[in-house]
């Protein structure tokens, strides 16, 4: 059911650089305020938390609410100081946890 | 709790008849600022934040409530002994208040982050942001919605 997230980050970086990252999760983000044509309003049901880890840490991560956008787009940084794998993680209102992993070399 | 903008409220108090089955509605609408200074003092502990450091990118209208892009920055050196922790945006016209909060660690290398929001109606922006010593910034924008995004 979930669609596969799409990750935008540098294959490569020099050490110490600030790289940008740019995701996106296809999903609805049903706010719980909507109303269907029978009255009855759609339950909520968003991705309510973000993480991006680096190597194992926590490099950012953010608690979203339902005025977050449909199909939840986030860019943020992160300075990279060896190679490694980046792994983000969206957590959906119905538990699930959608996960990827992207690499980068460091030189 | 209302898929109902501000301005359908007011137009629909204006209506006559209409005002008496509405006025919870729009009680609802103006309690968001309330609830949104709420939803600081809940970040802030009742701090006063300064205003600086912070910049915030919103168009100035937006046409399409339903997807309003938002960039913030925050002035920091990042490094272990001084970065930006949290940064909590609440939107005071919304049915409710909270947007997000992002939270930052020195491998974030900026406190820097862009996203898409849902605006009901025109209003402000508010960031707060809290250093990892406790420090607290804040700034804030009004953005004017054209067409109000169903939101939450």
């Amino acid at each position: 059911m979930a669609e596969r997230p799409r990750i935008r980050l540098p294959k490569q970086a020099k050490k110490g650089d600030v790289i940008e990252i740019r995701t996106l999760l296809p999903h609805l983000m049903e706010s719980g305020q909507r109303k269907g044509a029978d009255g009855k309003v759609f339950p909520r049901k968003i991705v309510n938390a973000f993480t991006c880890e680096f190597n194992g840490r926590l490099v950012f991560s953010a608690s979203l609410e339902p005025a977050i956008a449909a199909n939840p787009y986030l860019q943020f940084s992160a300075k990279v100081e060896e190679s490694g794998t980046f792994r983000f993680a969206w957590t959906d209102d119905d538990g699930t946890v959608i996960t990827a992993d992207e690499s980068i070399t460091v030189t | 709790m209302r898929p109902l903008s501000r301005r359908h409220a007011l137009a629909a108090l204006g209506a006559t008849g209409a005002a008496l089955a509405l006025t919870g509605w729009s009680d609802g609408a103006l309690a968001t600022v309330q609830e949104a200074a709420d939803e600081i003092a809940k970040f802030t502990g009742g701090k006063a934040p300064v205003k600086a450091k912070i910049t915030i990118e919103l168009p100035e209208i937006a046409e399409n409530g339903n997807t309003v892009p938002l960039r913030i920055s925050v002035d920091s050196p990042m490094t272990a002994d001084d970065y930006i922790s949290d940064v909590l945006v609440v939107a005071d016209g919304n049915p409710r208040p909270g947007v997000a909060t992002f939270r930052f660690t020195p491998m974030s290398g900026k406190a820097d982050i862009s996203t898409r929001m849902r605006l009901a109606a025109t209003q402000n922006i508010v960031v707060v942001a809290k250093t990892n010593t406790g420090a607290l910034f804040t700034g804030q924008q009004q953005v004017t919605v054209t067409v109000g995004g169903c939101v939450g």
